[in-house]
């Protein structure tokens, strides 16, 4: 089957999930993060990658975080910038996704940087937009947040260079997760020779194994010997009801405590993708304590999302 | 009226078990001899069928006309040539319509409107609860005298198991066929994919095989008690195979279908989001299409559908589960029941069955043989002629196939429906 995020001489022509990415494609990603991480540093933080260029981010459900730092990053490559909150406003006015898709290339939008509810979205949109658009999936349903899934492996890059020999543990709600999936398929590929989740059966998908994981449902097993804990967002609305029957209870069996992390190796480290649920999740002594990493993600994230920009800039015929 | 010859032809009429070179006569409508001609026999019109397959028409027990009420998607006429395209001369609509088919004046217009046509024999399967809500029974009598030859719900299912039992034991009382499809609705909510690696990959919400055998379940056991006679509608599991196998072993008087894009495509046929794969039910493992094949072949499933559903493009250009479920079926049934039986080692003769005598038995018609006397509903294909499924050559007003693109044999050469020739090609 042909990926459709390639062009036909294997070139990245739209980032839609880490699902299927080369590895060398994936490890081009992180080097060119690489050299963006100095930029924000500098007393004039812009390149001029994309000058001349419009990025649009559309924005079909609500985001701060990822919104704000893809707008960023396209900021500091020189691009214009438009950011539409499309939320499911126009869609309840009955206009479709390609109505407000055609509009934007209408306007002669570059690249799309797409959120959507529904898995697929993004993939979707990459199949009808005009040959020379490119799309970054910022998100859809629960199927992928490559973005994002890069970012937590370049910053794992950053602070255990020695990929080959680590044991990375996924904690908590798998089954919603569109940065788990995209966090798995990621870290595999990269050869990371062990990936753990880490949640209760409610949480995670059936088959959930054949993503090439080891499932625990004990985390106190789980976290023995890690080298990465990641962390992950727990819904509101997944807290009480059928899934789990309390955020105690929760916090009580998959929360990340000062306890629990003594199980891992002593200089392992905790991420997590935010916004955090502290007291959920995760205790506010590890959020904040000395083997959090939970910053840096973010300012990695806009270096990751520079390098995706630019790279498929210049990917365009 | 048309006094006509088919010459030469390999005539396979499975339930008189003939299969043989044979001639075949046929005047007002109905068939006047096999073999010989009747006396005085003056064919007005002669169809060489030399090196074709002569079948009685074939009898697709699920295709949605979409009328009344969402012609945008298709309509009887669109959807009628596309029936007898794929050699269907019989076929039952279900009710999910809009208005749905809960009043007899609906099915009585939807009757009338098809026999003007000329085209196939169109056989409505009436609500079996008010609007499908189930909650009220329909008026089941009169709905039957208005044309209908049984109840269902669709694909909505009945969720108070109290009105479902009643629902049967009325039925029952009158002997009427009750075609369910078995899904419990709280598993199945909101779900568009099976519970397996495809959609722990896709992200996507599932339908996990216990909502099929839960469901069955609880129908057979209805069934057990009231009596009732049950037509299972698609199946869609390993398990579910199993469980009919069981109930039919132990003397349940039951039959069941599956879709012929069941026969063929599994969960993996998703790729990336292809939503001519959003089917319901959805599509599931390789080993449950395994079992699907296999239980098709022994006889546990008794019988194949189009499961025709026509959707327009822009019902299925969205994210995969905001698209309308689906694929259109109707020119399809034959080529993908023959490569079935071809892949499955089934005789032709034996597999025909499937798609003629049998569905016409369980929807009690008196189509779906060739005997003498009976109604002229014949198709006339080519088994050896390869052709290649091209989405926008196809008649149906839905081109939302799964298929597009594929090779398959079996071309309809001449469909006759009361011995007209409604289609040739």
């Amino acid at each position: 089957m042909h990926n459709p995020q390639l062009t036909k001489d294997g070139k990245l022509k739209h980032l839609l999930t880490t699902e299927g990415l080369p590895r060398a494609i994936l490890n081009q990603i992180l080097d060119t993060a690489e050299s963006f991480v100095g930029v924000a540093e500098r007393e004039v933080k812009k390149v001029p990658l994309l000058r001349g260029k419009t990025v649009c981010n559309i924005f079909f459900e609500n985001s701060t975080r990822t919104r704000t730092t893809f707008e960023i990053a396209a900021k500091r490559l020189s691009a214009d910038v438009i950011t539409l909150n499309v939320g499911t406003s126009s869609q309840s006015k009955g206009e479709t996704i390609l109505d407000t898709v055609d509009n934007l290339t209408a306007m002669h939008a570059d690249m799309f940087v797409v959120r959507h509810a529904e898995s697929g979205a993004a993939h979707f949109i990459a199949q009808h937009v005009a040959p020379h658009i490119h799309v970054i999936n910022a998100g859809d349903g629960r199927h992928a947040h490559p973005t994002q899934g890069l970012l937590d492996v370049f910053t794992i890059r950053r602070y255990k260079p020695e990929m080959h020999n680590l044991r990375v543990a996924l904690v908590g709600d798998v089954l919603h997760s569109r940065v788990a999936r995209s966090e798995i398929h990621a870290l595999t590929t990269l050869g990371i020779p062990e990936v753990r989740v880490i949640a209760p059966k409610t949480l995670l998908p059936q088959h959930v194994e054949k993503l090439g994981v080891q499932v625990y449902h004990d985390m106190n097993e789980g976290l023995k010997d890690v080298d990465v804990i990641m962390m992950l967002r727990l819904q509101n609305e997944r807290m009480n009801g059928a899934l789990l029957p309390s955020a105690q209870e929760y916090f009580k069996c998959y929360g990340l405590t000062q306890e629990k992390l003594a199980l891992a190796k002593p200089d392992a480290i905790v991420m997590h993708p935010g916004p955090m649920n502290r007291g959920v999740e995760i205790d506010s002594a590890v959020a904040d304590g000395k083997q959090s990493v939970i910053l840096p993600q973010v300012t990695y994230g806009i270096a990751v999302r520079m390098a995706v920009m630019s790279i498929l800039a210049g990917n365009s015929e | 009226m048309n006094i006509v010859e088919i010459k030469q032809g390999r005539l396979i009429d499975p339930k008189h078990n003939i299969d043989a070179i044979q001639d075949i006569y046929i005047s007002n409508g109905r068939i006047a001899g096999i073999g010989n001609a009747p006396d005085g026999f003056a064919a007005d019109q002669v169809i060489d069928a030399t090196g074709l397959v002569v079948c009685p028409g074939l009898v697709d027990v699920s295709a949605r006309l979409r009328e009344p009420g969402n012609e945008y998607k298709a309509t009887l006429k669109s959807e009628l040539h596309a029936a007898v395209a794929g050699g269907i001369t019989s076929l039952a609509c279900p009710p999910d319509t809009d208005p749905v088919l809960d009043e007899s004046g609906l099915v009585e217009m939807l009757k009338h409107r098809a026999e003007q046509l000329h085209l196939s024999n169109v056989y409505p399967l009436g609500a079996l609860t008010r609007q499908l809500a189930g909650k009220q029974l329909t008026e089941m009598n009169e709905l039957t005298d208005a044309g209908c030859v049984g109840f269902t719900q669709a694909d909505q299912a009945i969720v108070d198991t109290q009105v479902l039992w009643r629902a049967m034991q009325y039925a029952a009382t009158f002997g009427f066929t009750v075609w369910l499809r078995p899904q419990e609705p709280y598993l199945s909510q909101s779900g568009v994919a099976h519970d397996g690696e495809v959609a722990a990959r896709l992200g996507l919400k599932t339908i996990p095989v216990a909502a099929e055998t839960l469901a069955l379940a609880t129908i057979i056991h209805i069934a057990r008690e009231t009596g009732a006679r049950v037509h299972l509608c698609r199946l869609s599991s390993a398990e579910g195979v199993t469980m009919v196998r069981e109930a039919k072993q132990k003397g349940l008087k039951i039959s069941c279908d599956v879709s012929a894009n069941h026969l063929h495509l599994t969960e993996h046929d998703i790729g990336f989001f292809d939503t001519n794969c959003h089917l319901r039910p959805p599509l599931r493992s390789q080993r449950d299409r395994d079992a699907l094949r296999q239980g098709l072949a022994d006889g546990t499933i008794d019988l194949v559908c189009s499961d025709h559903a026509p959707v327009d493009e822009d019902a299925k250009l969205m994210p995969f589960a905001e698209a309308e479920a689906g694929a259109t079926g109707l020119e399809l049934l034959l080529p993908l029941t023959l490569k079935w039986a071809e892949e499955q080692k089934v005789p032709l003769a034996e597999a025909l069955t499937r798609i003629t005598s049998v569905p016409a038995a369980s929807l009690g018609i008196s189509q779906g043989h060739l005997g003498l006397d009976a109604q002229a509903d014949v198709c006339i294909f080519d088994p050896q002629q390869y052709w290649k499924v091209k989405a926008a050559n196809l008649l149906s007003q839905g081109k939302n196939t799964p298929f597009n693109g594929l090779e398959l044999a079996g071309k309809v050469r001449y469909t006759l429906v009361n011995g007209q020739i409604a289609y040739s090609g």
